[in-house]
This record gives C-alpha cells, structure tokens and sequence, in this order.
C-alpha cells in the first residue's frame, strides 16, 4: 500500500486487484463496471472524528469515471466534511481515499488538486482583489506548467491568457472582466466560484452546494451552465435542491449520519426504503426539499448579501 | 470615506512609457535642480529608501505579509557589503566599488533563505510575531559579536579605492548616479515581478491563501521565494547605504528602523505599486527635516501613522488614486471648497496641539532658559495661562468646525460617488 | 552550584516568570477573544508603571497600586472603543497596524509628560526591604528573616544573599491576580459569557449578549492587567521608556512559543523563560568549556572562537528569541498550541 501513497502513476495491476475485491463489497448491483476500470473516486470505509464526535462513521464510495454523482442527505450528515476530507482540506480519522487509483487522503489540498482534482466551495471563495479574468488566470498558471516563474511575463503567457478568456466566455462573465471579484453581485460570485473550479482542467469536479442561495430561475441558468462546464468530466456535488439533483445528476448517494446508505439511480433512490426513513417520508421532492431550500436560500441569501456588501 | 469600488481605476493605461520615463527624468535633473549639499544628502538617501520601501511592500501590499523585523535583511546587507569594501580597500579583493551594492544584495537574499526558512512556517499574527522575534535575535547578535558588528562604533569604510573610468565616488553626485541608476533598475524589476506568474500567485496569496492550495500552489513556497526576492532587494538598499554612509553601525539591523519602513510604507500605501515610493520620499524629509524642526516629530508621525490605520488605510496613494478617478468623471470641482475648508480646520487643530506639545517638551527641558518660547513666529510663555489657554481655544475650536466640515464632506463624496457609479454604468450599457 | 544560589536564581526566575505571564495572560484572552494581537500591550505595562509613579507621590502606593490599573485600563476600553473597533472591519492587518501606532504614540506620550530618564519608583516602606536572608558560613547554611544578621559582616568568608520583599509581594500579587481571573472566567456569568464569545460570538450576540460591550471589557480588562503588572514591574526592575520594547518583544516570543491562544502555553513558556533567563544571567559558562569537558581544546586562533567564547550570560537576553526559532523548527504549533492567527 505504501507505494501508493508516492507521486508515481498508480499500478495497474493493484489497482485491478483492488477493483475486483471493492465490486465484491459494492453497495448496489448497479455498478457494474467493466474489468480493468479504476473508479475516478473511491472513498473506503472513511471515518472522521472532531474530538470526541465522529462527523463521519465509515463512509464508502466508488465513482466511475464520467459519472456524475449528487450527494443529498438530512443537515448535519457530513456532506460538506466529506468533500473536505476528499479535497485534502483535513485528514481523515481513519480509512482510505483514492483517486484514480492513487491514494490521496491526509495529502496537501495543493498535491490533491496537482492530480487532478478540484473543489468549489459553499461560500464563494474568490481572490477578492483580483479582476475577474485574473481569478481565472491564476487557477490555470500551475496546470499550465508555470510554477513560481518569476522570470516569465505574464502578458506572454498565451496560453493561460486564452484559457482564461475562454472559460470567462463559457461563464458570461467577459463584460466584468476587470471588475474585482469581490465587487460582482452574487450570482456572478458563484459562476466565478464555479470559474475557478473547472478552469485548470481538472478531471474529477466536486461542487459543494454550487446553487447555494440563488433564485429559481437563476438556478435553472446555472444548471445550465454547470452542465457545459463539466461535460464529460467526473462530477461529484452536494446538492439540496432536488431539481438540481435531477437536472444534473445520474447517480444519487444518500449520506445520513456520516455514512452512505445508498448509491443508486434516482429512482432507484427514491424507493429505497432505508431512504425514506432517513428523509422522515418520501422524497417526493418539491414540496419538502423546497421548503428546505426556501429556507435556507433565505437566510443564506440574507448572509451572503451582507457579506457582499449590497 | 470610499467604497472599494476605487479600486478600479487604473491610470497605466495611459502612457506607461510616458511615466517611467517621467520617473527616470526626474531622478536625472533632482541633483540639478536641488544643487545643496542638503538636497544631495537627501537625494541619495532617497534612492536609498525607495528600492527597501518598494521591497517592504512586495510582502506588506502584494503579499499581505507583515514583517516587524525587515531592516535585518538591509542591515546584514549593508554589514556583507562594508566588509566587501574594506577587503577591496586592501586589495584583497578585485571587485569594482559599483558592484558592491550587489554583493550586499547577495548577502540579503542568503540571510531571507536562511532566517526566511523558518519565519515563512507561519502565516499572519504569528508570522507577525516571529519577525519581531528574529528581528531581535539578530539585534541581540550584533552586540555580541563585536568583531563583524564592530560593536558600539560600528564598521567603517572608504568607498574611495582609485577610479574606474575616471569615476572614484570621491565626489557625493558620482555616489547619487551610482544611486540613481541601481534604484531606477530596481523599481523596473520589481515592477516586473508584479508582472510575472510568482508575483500574481503572492496576490492570489494575499487575498485567499487557502483557495491558492486548492489551485494547486503550495503557499507557504510562494510566500518563502517572496520573502528571499524581497530580503535580495533589502540587500542591494543595504548596500547602497553602505556605500553613501561609509559606516556600518548596529542600528541597521534594530526593530526602530524596521518600524520606520513599515510605519513609511504604509504611510505612502500599501495598495499601490507606486505608494512606497511616496513614502521613501517622506521617510527621508521626515528624518532629516522634520526631526530638526521638533523633538516631538515622533509623536506627529505617529499621530498620522494611526488615522491613516483608520479613514485611509490605502495610504497616500489611495487618496490620491480616488481624487483622481473623480476627476477624472469631471467632478472634482465641488469637492475642492470642501478640501480647503478641511485643510484650513485641521491646520488650526494641529497648531494649537502643537503649541501645547511644544510647550510641555520646554518646560521639561529647557527650562534653564526661563519660561519664554518661539513657535511659528509668535512668543509663548510656558508659565502664563495665556498661551495655554489660547492653545486649548484653538485645538477645541477646531476641532469642533472640523468635525462640522468632515461631516459636510463625507456626504458630498458619497453623493459624488453615486454619480459616478451611474455614470459607469451608463458607459457599461452603451458599451 | 550550591543550594543558596540556586534557590534565589530560581524564586528570582519565577517572579519574573509571573510578571511575564500576567502580560502573556492579558494578550492572550485579548488575542483569543478578538483575534488581534495588541502589540501596545507592553505599552499598557508602561503606562501602568509611570501613572502609578505618579499616584504614589500624591496619594501613596497602595491607592495607586488599586487605582493606577483601573485608570489605564479605562484608558484601553476606550481605544478599543473609539479606535480599534473602527478598523476591525478591514481586517487582521490594519488592526495590528492601530496597535503598533498606538504603540508608538503611547511611547511618545509618556516621553513627553515624564521625560526620557528612567524614574526612581522605590518600594512602599513596608516593603523595602529583603524578605529573607541566606547566610552561607564557611562551615554552615542558614535562613534568616529579614536583613542580613550581624554576623554576615564579622564571620571571614561569610556569603549572604538576599531576597527583596517586593519581589515576593510581586509574586503574591501575580498569584493572587490569576487565580481571580481564572474565577471570574469559570465561576461567574460575565465569564461564560466570554468563554462562549471566544470562540461562538455570534451565537452569543443572538442570545441576547452585547457582544460588543463584551469586547470592550475584555480589552480593558487585559490592558488593566496589563498595567498591574507595570505597578509591580515598574518598581521591581525599571521604570524607562525602553521598558515597553524590551518586554514587549520577549512577551510575543513567549506566546508564540507556549501555542497562540493557549493559557496553560503561555504559563508554561513565561515560567520556564523567566528561570532560565535567571539561572543564565549568573553562569559564566560557554561552549568553549563544554568543548574543555570533553577533551578539546579551544584557544583565541581556533576557528569560530567569537562563537565558542560567548557566555551564557551574554547569551541570556537572546534565549526567548533561540527558543522561538527552535520551536518553531522542531513544533511550529507551540507547546499547547490551539488556535492560529
């Protein structure tokens, strides 16, 4: 196991071995994956404790690659601990993550996002001084190859430049282009979060509640929007919304008190009984959950609005 | 005072070339137009302060690291480059006196690795902290070994060591030249670090440390490698001082002079490529000028120092920056009556606290030469309830009517700003 | 190293150990509740040592000792009032800088009132003098109270060392001092109401706590101890302008070194600094003995003798500093680190 844990290209044939031994323990049937595939994301038996509370109690995961997953559980489950522990936020407790095969937990969020993962936050995380196209810029320099140049210039870095103005483009953000990221409205905040995310081509996308505080309609534009920007790439978000979920997701994992009680279709999901219990009735969706996030869209919207300044 | 929407404006885009070459002229004609051998003193120095203030600033404005110990890195410089001078005095050493600076530059940049490796380990308060604490450490040192600190007296040189091409830095406007071209290069280079991926990624840094990991950049590199480019300027501003001061003496590397560079650098802004420059240039009048008009200069300064912590913490240059983004709208005009008015309440506030300052340093110390004293002009008398009471009148009074004008102004600069904003959003629909 | 020594290296040691803590204790709940960390807070030290200089010649020590503290302490509540709470809202930076300006003004203030000699701030008369004796004999070791016994003068080769009343006193009033404040935190209303605004501020402003108000008292309270520790410092060591820089300085070591954020680091790391820097202070020691101790010889020609040849004693000032830089080497957490800045 140690030789996972270097920054060489993982071991095929451990990695086969591993494979066949996770099908043997996988949670639905549904996932058959064809011999010879490494999951894009694997979470194994993952445990966190912070002092004496354990967050999360043995999770296990296995994502394909090209999946795209929306993980959806009752508040307090884990949802955002767990995208912490698989971005390198912190460490975990106990158990194992591996990404593509290589393991990555208790490494450097830096190492982790180098490998080819990368994570938006809840609550926009931007370069606050920094122009909307700089943003963009300086979530490319390292996949690009820049490092700490200091011998460079950065207007000749065409490369970067372009990539940059492409993904402003694919954002609609090119006509604030100059405008500093912590002076855009909310919704502007949240496509540069999401920006900054996909813009160094990253393989494997986690999004934490990517549609946090937004409008019905404005949510369905970035739906939208996410959709184009993670086309074919591995997507992993946590989700409230249940229209997001359905609008975005084919596989739904359920995570309730820090584990995962099942990873299947959506429908799959809803008919699930242990679900059902866990959600107090059905997820029938819209009535429920959207009481849930008219809620918190509330309050979060009143938070975020005071935290921008408008 | 304004929103961070001011931020915005940027005059580069007019004539870069038109600036730079500005800035190059002026530094050519000073020692013409200014030919004392106060101004020369004062030019040179100068030079001086502006390659360690711009330096300063790559941590403080561009990389949101603030260092109480900074003057080390100048200091250690300035001791490497005098020993250098001397070994070249004695012929030890082929080295021509021009490339001395850069030997202290040298030095600098090794000293930042070392002590850096460790300072860098933390970010913020405690990075704060440690500089304060390394800062003392080498303060300490230099008292301890006298034989490269030179103890009390220090270690002196002679820049002097024949000529080269007919220039032997005998004469003090050959050392301004030396000077002024080491400081003009400097400030280009540092002007293009700000320019490059490491200069933009020590931003990046600055505004959202935990979110540069998460783009796949080890912080604590970038600030390290920041911290050795800064201490290699510091270095080359140790040199210089070296060479212009011809002694060395432990008070380069004491925490004084490393809060004289923060104090300045924050003074001139932070926020802005060009601020540090200001605030050389103040750094430099405040010392040689400022401390010869009144004992109490410190406590002034410090004055200054903490309302611009609060109604203007962008410093100088963000006043500056922000009255020249309203004019550039047009509407500066209006604002011009509310600036005289506050120029004129706050004169008087400041006259009748200084008469009292003033007043109170007399009667500590010169007493012996009875109770009468000189300030701008008129005759005080420190024992008579006259000039006191005048005093006081004067600093309540204006107190009051500045309170009154500030007040009368805050809302005229909000209002100017919403006029701007609707302008620019005007200009974004046409657009 | 005979027991006499020994024993007065390490009850000096301590006192200066407390007068450290009670600054480190100030800054610390100041840092952990506000999360700035208040670089004038030796300059509080100071202003408690000269206002009370000055009490004292008017109205006598014991007042001044109750009053001086409050006074400066008021004086602290109102910056935080007026001026810091003004910046709080640009950020960690900008409030380090008011404080380091405030720094420079307090220092420029007390310049200006009192001058730039160092003041003769003696003892009250109940406290002038030794507390004890230790009368070391050729051929035996005593304890007396009080001034040394007659027989320090007659007896050849008598050694007797003191240990000054007010240095006890001093001790005492830090004791007394920290178990109070560990009462008011624990035991009282006020103190769980801070405890829970360390670290949950705006839980508590919604229970109906004027967390503000709370912040205010919590920085006058530090920079009233602040102050004490002045009164006491003031006339143990010296009462001078310089005074706030050098303990300044040692003080932030001491904090980064016990772990920002941490009391029992703090205690810790202000104990251990205060005796070694005592027992230091007396040795004449140096590398070039322990390279004697092992067979090697070091003469004025070898190699890096500057570095061999400097003594402890000269070493002693620097040691908070060495000790940071190891630390933060070998554990960059702190002894009982918790919380970052």
């Amino acid at each position: 196991m140690s030789t996972m844990s270097t920054m060489s290209t993982p071991d095929r044939s451990q990695a086969d071995a591993r494979n066949a031994h996770q099908q043997a323990t996988s949670v639905s049937a549904a996932q058959v994956k064809p011999a010879g595939a490494v999951p894009a994301v694997e979470l194994r038996d993952l445990r966190k404790s912070f002092g004496k509370t354990e967050i999360i109690r043995g999770a296990s995961l296995s994502v394909a690659r090209g999946e795209r997953v929306a993980i959806i559980g009752p508040n307090g489950a884990g949802k955002s601990t767990l995208f912490n522990l698989i971005s390198g936020r912190f460490g975990p407790t106990s158990g194992e993550i591996f990404l593509d095969g290589r393991r990555i937990d208790g490494r450097k969020p830096y190492e982790i996002s180098r490998w080819g993962l990368a994570r938006s936050f809840q609550v926009s995380n931007l370069f606050t001084r920094l122009s909307v196209f700089e943003n963009l810029r300086c979530a490319v320099l390292w996949s690009l190859g820049y490092r700490y140049a200091f011998w460079k210039f950065l207007a000749d870095a065409r490369d970067a430049n372009q990539r940059a103005e492409e993904v402003m483009h694919k954002l609609k953000l090119h006509k604030r282009r100059d405008a500093l990221a912590m002076n855009l409205t909310y919704a502007e905040q949240r496509a540069l979060e999401i920006g900054i995310t996909i813009a160094g081509g990253a393989e494997v996308i986690l999004l934490d509640e990517p549609t946090a505080g937004m409008s019905k309609s404005e949510t369905q534009r970035f739906i939208g929007l996410i959709r184009e920007v993670t086309a074919g790439k591995t997507l992993l978000t946590v989700e409230h919304d249940m229209g997001v979920v359905f609008g975005l997701a084919d596989k739904i994992a359920v995570l309730v008190y820090g584990e995962v009680i099942a990873f299947d279709t959506p429908e799959a999901v809803r008919a699930n009984p242990r679900v059902q219990e866990a959600y107090l009735g059905s997820i029938s969706g819209e009535g429920q959950a959207d009481a849930q996030t008219g809620a918190r869209t509330g309050a979060q919207t009143g938070a975020q609005a005071t935290a921008a300044g408008h | 005072m304004a929103s961070r929407s001011t931020y915005d404006f940027k005059p580069y885009n007019v004539g870069r070339w038109l600036v730079w070459g500005l800035y190059a002229l002026v530094m050519l004609v000073a020692p013409l137009l200014f030919t004392s051998s106060l101004s020369m003193t004062m030019l040179t120095q100068m030079g001086i302060a502006i390659i360690g203030c711009l330096a300063f600033n790559m941590l403080l404005g561009q990389g949101g690291m603030l260092s109480f110990g900074h003057a080390v890195y100048a200091g250690l410089g300035s001791y490497f480059a005098i020993h250098t001078l001397n070994l070249v005095s004695a012929g030890n050493l082929p080295l021509p006196v021009s490339l001395i600076p850069l030997v202290g530059g040298l030095f600098g940049l090794l000293c930042a690795a070392l002590l850096g490796y460790v300072t860098t380990k933390k970010a913020g308060t405690p990075f704060a902290m440690i500089t304060l604490g390394v800062g003392e450490l080498v303060w300490a040192m230099s008292l301890m070994f006298p034989g490269f600190f030179g103890g009390e007296g220090g270690i002196s040189g002679n820049r002097v060591t024949g000529s080269t091409l007919g220039i032997s830095y005998g004469p003090q406007i050959e050392l301004y030249y030396l000077i002024a071209i080491y400081t003009f290069v400097c400030t280009v280079a540092m002007f293009a670090f700000t320019r490059t991926p490491l200069g933009r990624m020590l931003n990046a840094v600055r505004d959202n440390p935990e979110r540069v990991e998460f783009v796949g950049y080890n912080t604590r590199y970038v600030r390290y490698i920041a911290f050795m480019v800064s201490g290699f300027f510091m270095g080359i501003s140790g040199g210089l001082s070296a060479l212009n001061f011809e002694i060395v003496t432990a008070e380069v590397v004491s925490a004084v002079r490393s809060g004289a560079y923060l104090l300045f650098t924050f003074l001139g802004g932070a926020v802005f490529f060009f601020g540090p420059i200001i605030g050389a240039v103040l750094m430099v009048l405040a010392l040689v000028l400022l401390s010869e008009l009144t004992l109490a200069w410190l406590l002034y300064l410090g004055l200054v120092f903490t309302f611009m912590v609060m109604y203007a913490p962008g410093g100088i240059a963000s006043l500056i920056m922000m009255n020249l983004r309203v004019a550039s709208f047009g509407k500066l005009g209006p604002l011009l009556a509310s600036y005289l008015a506050l120029a004129g309440t706050g004169a008087a506030v400041l006259v009748g606290a200084a008469a009292m300052v003033e007043m109170t340093y007399h009667l500590q110390l010169n007493q012996a030469m009875g109770s009468e004293m000189s300030f701008m002009g008129a005759t005080l008398n420190t024992h008579s309830l006259d000039s006191w009471f005048g005093a006081v009148f004067m600093l309540v009074v204006g107190l009051a009517l500045f309170e009154l004008v500030r007040r009368h102004f805050l809302v005229q600069w909000g209002q100017t700003q919403e006029e701007i904003e609707r302008e620019i959003k005007r200009r974004e629909a046409l657009a | 190293m005979d027991a006499s020594y020994f024993l007065i290296s390490l009850l000096n040691g301590l006192s200066i150990g407390l007068l450290l803590f009670m600054l480190a204790a100030g800054l610390t709940l100041i840092f952990s509740m506000m999360g700035v960390l208040n670089f004038a807070h030796a300059s509080f030290y100071m202003l408690g040592a000269y206002v009370a200089y000055t009490m004292t010649q008017a109205i006598g020590f014991w007042w001044a000792l109750l009053l001086a503290p409050l006074l400066v302490g008021l004086m602290g509540a109102a910056f935080e009032r007026f001026a810091l709470r003004r910046v709080h809202k640009f950020g960690h930076v900008p409030e380090l800088l008011i404080t380091f300006g405030l720094s420079y003004l307090i220092l420029e203030m007390v310049q200006l009132l009192w001058g730039r000699q160092a003041l003769n701030f003696v003892p009250p008369q109940g406290l002038a003098g030794p507390l004890f004796t230790i009368v070391k004999l050729p051929d035996s070791l005593s304890f007396a109270w009080g001034v040394p016994p007659p027989v320090c003068l007659s007896v050849e080769g008598a050694q007797c060392t003191q240990f000054p009343a007010f240095r006890a006193f001093g001790m005492g009033m830090a004791v007394l001092m920290l178990v109070s404040v560990w009462l008011l935190l624990t035991r009282t209303r006020i103190g769980l109401v801070i405890q829970a605004s360390l670290t949950h501020p705006d839980a508590v402003e919604t229970l109906g706590h004027n967390v503000p108000r709370v912040l205010m008292l919590v920085f006058g309270g530090g920079t009233a101890l602040a102050a004490l520790a002045g009164v006491i410092g003031g006339v143990m060591r010296v009462t001078e302008p310089s005074m706030a820089l050098a303990v300044g300085a040692v003080v932030f070591a001491v904090i980064v070194i016990g772990g920002m954020g941490s009391l029992a680091g703090a205690f810790v790391a202000s104990l251990s600094l205060g005796v070694i820097e005592s027992f230091a202070v007396g040795s004449d020691r140096s590398l070039q003995d322990f390279f004697a101790f092992v067979g090697v010889a070091i003469t004025p020609e070898s190699f890096g003798y500057a570095l061999w040849s400097v003594k402890i004693s000269q070493v002693a000032a620097i040691l908070p500093y060495l000790l940071l830089v190891l630390i933060l080497i070998f554990r960059p957490k702190g002894l009982f680190g918790t919380r970052e800045g």
